[in-house]
């Protein structure tokens, strides 16, 4: 990594803006990473020439004095976003070839305030997976190794692509999409910090859709600064998107204050699961004294309905998702395999264009909606998913934000858990209870465990909490003032 | 017969049929029920498409909020509640003109609930018709089948234009109550101004659910018969389907539930898909919509700037007007007709005015084939020579001419009136010196009328008007003629 794919997005704002270094060679230094990490295989797509073209603007808006937010900061966009001109192909071989004549709202969004694109970034197929090894683009790498040994280990997902390239110093910051975890869990599996807002803070106009109840926009970065400062850019109402709630954005790194003496945390006895590891618990007991320590009340709460959380995520979701996908017919674009008639060209199409988790997810989708099922799976999973969400609501009566681990283990080897998807979906078991219940959460690299890797610790915030989130955020990062980076050639090291 | 007596006649006995209707009427509007696209019938294929209508990745639906008030509008025409909450689901299937493999429809919690149409059956009674519910859908494309030899085309431009789906419950009792009722309606949402009805754009189509019984039975099982799209077909197919059903039970067979297609030319429905074939739709409440709200203040103001509706009118035309209650029906039936009406009657006398209109100028839009927006002759022009017969310018038979010859070229009355001269002659010198003429032609005819037959009368007048070449006025013939004979 060099000096400059190093830096924070807040501290390459400061050398921008004080023409330390241009945009060009800030582009141009993570132009070079990028081509040095292929082997990762974080991109799926690189727009070099037109992220040159466009770091070359913001020098001139920086030399007039009128830098934007984010003006010349190079990041990665996960493949799920439409971005115009350029493939976006949810890393699905259904939508092969497929660029879009349009630009989602989050991108255009980050655009419109000077942010450029080097690339889009590998992911699970649809975003249907928890380490980045269903997608059609092949598995990405993560940077992290176990110490002392080299075998390749998930970056997690379905974001992996863009985890492991911020992680390894490829892009300032990339966007993820998150369901039930899909941010979060590989922030934590590659050592950054993962942010899913609210439900209807980002517009999802423009995002390939999963499950449109669930899917979020969120950023993936090295500071929970940046974070905010990426959130700032993203969120916002959509006239396109009716599920975007119309009210203002905050000033999200105004909320870093560092100060947490009012707040109080909660710690949920549900969390606590069997056969997680030791150093988990231990790291997440740590938090506890790290906010303890600062001021903060921690209590202990109850969120007895947690357990059912991952069995309605797999109903809610991928009955959605079936519905979502129908799109995918050959008929329009993407690929096509010719039939003799529309429903052998159907059959064959999606054969040929789905991986297996896909396949597997629209037939549970098709299966909980079907008549005489929908009763007991579909709509008992919406009822539960009210309750949990009641859950937090009468948990957030009494604290501001809820610590969880972000998820139930490191990150594994590429070919581990693949046999059992159930073991797979175990990824999520702490991410998607807030997914369901639609509430701002961050993963923060708070640790690692004893063979090098890192872990993260999770917060939960109420809806539309996102500065309180951040601020506590915050807390965690400086008291655990975790500085490790993923050294590529073999294990994680201090720096 | 009265319609409520219709009964098919089986082998062994009567049957009575119970017939539902499910309209679909395409939503007068600017944009697509989800999309900003335009709706215009007749556009080059393809060239009325956003991306949403084309379901590319990525892209979400955003409720027209046009439509809802449309709909609205019309749950508010047929006397029906209006659901304060409604939901949007998706109705799953695959088709090629069907993008995003999901109708968006409303299936447990459509935006209007009950209401009611009043019918006006020939024999002068009345029935009404219960109306189950309303609810918003968007439309599919178009399949082309016969455009290439070797591929089916997909026309996108009604994909997504907003339909409303209106339910009716199982009252129709046969296929002539089946014809007013949609002609009734049609004529409530073009009233509104919600739906054109113009069954030949397909802006209005029909599936009627049919079921027959022995009189006094509970209801049977029902087939539906789809997509039908004129008034005539309905009846038609109302008509064979209940006749299939009762040859059917008649055999000691039973009727299953299924979905069937008419067959015009051959007079028959065929089956289309039985119920063990039907799609498992598998509906569900779309997660991209959020529930639609409605604030009742503004269903209130919405009702009150609902416009005069036919059954009103028609009492109205009753009573301000003294007209039958059929002339009346045939006055309102279109929103135009009526409009046209009340122009020419305006100042006039309302039964005078009915006469013409439904009499004369309908029999001169019949022949010409137009409706009454084309019309050669204006409400205006019609009104006025309707005054020129009340002055006594021109006879009642003398007008007609006039008025065939306002359709021809287009003139006005007075014109026509100068031009052929047809001024009636009511000069009672110019009468009576023809008056005199024919007396003394017909010495005979005189003394049988003077010896006591005095239905000769008749014969006189016409007589003294063949004589004048129509122009007299028959009045003053009658009063001279009188004065003479008499005398």
């Amino acid at each position: 990594m060099s000096d400059l794919t190093a830096l924070t997005i807040a501290d390459a704002r400061a050398g921008l803006a004080a023409r330390e270094f241009s945009a060009r060679e800030l582009t141009d230094a993570h132009i070079a990473a990028v081509e040095c990490a292929r082997d990762l295989n974080a991109f799926v797509a690189e727009t070099f020439d037109a992220a040159r073209a466009a770091a070359d603007d913001a020098d001139a808006r920086l030399a007039a004095g009128e830098g934007r937010l984010l003006e010349g900061i190079p990041l990665a966009v996960k493949d799920l976003f439409c971005t115009r001109g350029v493939r976006s192909q949810a890393c699905s071989n259904i939508l092969d070839g497929f660029a879009p004549p349009y630009e989602s709202t989050v991108t255009a969004n980050l655009w419109a305030v000077g942010a450029l694109m080097l690339g889009k970034t590998n992911m699970d197929e649809f975003a249907m997976g928890s380490a980045n090894v269903t997608s059609a683009d092949g598995p990405v790498i993560n940077p992290w190794r176990r110490r002392g040994e080299d075998k390749p280990l998930v970056p997690g997902g379905s974001s992996g692509g863009s985890a492991a390239a911020v992680a390894a110093g490829l892009c300032l910051g990339a966007t993820g999409t998150d369901t039930g975890g899909s941010i979060r869990q590989p922030g934590a599996f590659c050592g950054i910090v993962g942010m899913k807002p609210t439900y209807g803070r980002c517009s999802r106009w423009g995002m390939i859709a999963f499950a449109s109840s669930l899917d979020q926009a969120g950023p993936l970065t090295r500071t929970v600064e940046d974070a905010a400062l990426m959130l700032q850019a993203m969120a916002g109402h959509d006239s396109k998107d009716s599920t975007s709630i119309d009210r203002p954005v905050p000033d999200y790194a105004a909320s870093l204050t560092g100060d947490v003496r009012d707040l109080t945390i909660g710690v949920p006895a549900e969390y606590r699961m069997e056969g997680m590891p030791a150093e988990i618990e231990a790291l997440w007991a740590e938090g506890v004294r790290w906010f303890r320590d600062a001021g903060a009340t921690v209590v202990d709460i109850s969120l007895p309905l947690t357990k059912y959380a991952l069995p309605t995520y797999y109903i809610v979701a991928p009955a959605e998702a079936s519905s979502n996908l129908a799109r995918y017919d050959g008929v329009r674009y993407g690929l096509r395999v010719e039939g003799n008639d529309p429903t052998e060209m159907y059959a064959r199409t999606r054969a040929a264009g789905f991986g297996r988790e896909v396949r597997r997810r629209i037939l549970i989708g098709t299966y909980v909606l079907s008549a005489g099922y929908y009763d007991a799976y579909y709509l008992k999973a919406q009822k539960v998913r009210t309750l949990i969400a009641r859950d937090f609501e009468s948990a957030f009566e009494t604290v501001d934000a809820v610590l969880t681990p972000t998820a139930p283990f490191a990150a594994f080897a590429i070919g581990e858990k693949m046999d059992d998807p159930i073991a797979m979906y175990l990824n999520d078991v702490f991410t998607v209870p807030a997914s369901l219940a639609g509430l701002p959460a961050i993963s923060v690299p708070a640790g690692l465990t004893g063979d090098g890797l890192p872990l993260g610790l999770h917060l939960i915030a109420r809806p539309f909490d996102e500065p309180t989130l951040f601020r506590a955020a915050g807390l965690l990062e400086s008291a655990a003032g975790f500085s490790h980076r993923p050294d590529q050639s073999g294990a994680g090291r201090a720096v | 017969m009265s319609a409520d007596g219709y009964r098919v006649r089986g082998r062994d006995g009567e049957w009575e049929i119970a017939v539902g209707l499910e309209v679909h009427a395409q939503v007068i509007s600017e944009a697509k029920l989800f999309s900003s696209a335009p709706t215009a019938f007749g556009a080059e294929p393809n060239t009325q498409v956003s991306l949403v209508d084309a379901a590319m990745p990525g892209m979400l639906p955003v409720i027209n909020r046009h439509c809802v008030t449309q709909a609205v509008r019309t749950g508010l025409a047929l006397e029906a509640e209006i659901n304060l909450t409604s939901v949007f689901d998706r109705k799953n299937y695959f088709y090629p003109d069907l993008p995003p493999g999901y109708q968006i429809s409303q299936y447990s919690r459509p935006i209007v609930g009950e209401g009611r149409v009043v019918l006006d059956l020939e024999d002068g009674s009345q029935r009404t018709i219960g109306i189950t519910r309303l609810h918003l859908e968007m439309d599919a494309g178009k399949s082309i089948h016969d455009r290439r030899a070797d591929a089916t085309c997909v026309d996108l431009n009604r994909a997504g234009v907003a339909l409303m789906e209106i339910v009716s419950e199982p009252d129709i009792r046969s296929p002539e109550e089946a014809g007013i009722y949609l002609r009734k309606l049609r004529s409530i949402l073009r009233y509104i101004g919600t739906c054109d009805g113009n069954m030949e754009q397909g802006s209005l189509r029909a599936d009627v659910n049919v079921s027959v019984r022995r009189p006094g039975d509970e209801l049977g099982t029902r087939c539906e018969v789809k997509n039908l799209n004129s008034v005539r077909f309905v009846m038609r197919a109302i008509e064979v389907e209940a006749e299939r059903q009762v040859a059917v039970r008649e055999d000691g067979g039973e009727i299953e539930l299924e979905t069937r297609l008419f067959d015009a030319e051959r007079g028959e429905t065929r089956s289309m898909r039985s119920k063990e074939e039907a799609h498992d739709y598998r509906y569900f409440p779309d997660p991209d919509l959020l529930p639609l709200t409605l604030d009742p203040a503004w269903v209130e103001a919405e009702r009150a700037r609902l416009p005069e509706l036919p059954d009103a009118r028609k009492a109205r035309f009753m009573a301000d007007y003294g007209l039958s209650a059929y002339d009346a029906g045939v006055l309102v039936a279109e929103r135009e007709i009526a409009e046209y009406f009340e122009a020419v009657t305006a100042g006039r006398d309302g039964k005078q005015a009915a006469n013409w209109v439904t009499g004369t100028l309908f029999g001169a839009l019949n022949r010409a084939g137009i409706g009454i927006e084309q019309s050669p002759v204006s409400a205006a022009a019609l009104g006025a020579l309707i005054d020129r017969v009340a002055d006594g310018t021109v006879s009642n038979r003398a007008a007609k001419d006039v008025f065939e010859a306002m359709v021809s070229t287009g003139k006005d009355a007075d014109a026509i009136i100068e031009e052929q001269a047809l001024r009636q002659v009511s000069d009672e010198g110019a009468i009576e010196a023809l008056v005199n003429q024919v007396i003394a032609d017909n010495p005979d005819k005189v003394a049988d009328f003077r010896g006591g037959k005095t239905k000769l009368m008749g014969w006189f007048v016409g007589q003294v008007m063949k004589a004048s070449g129509g122009k007299a006025n028959p009045k003053a013939v009658n009063q001279a003629l009188r004065a003479k004979l008499d005398g």
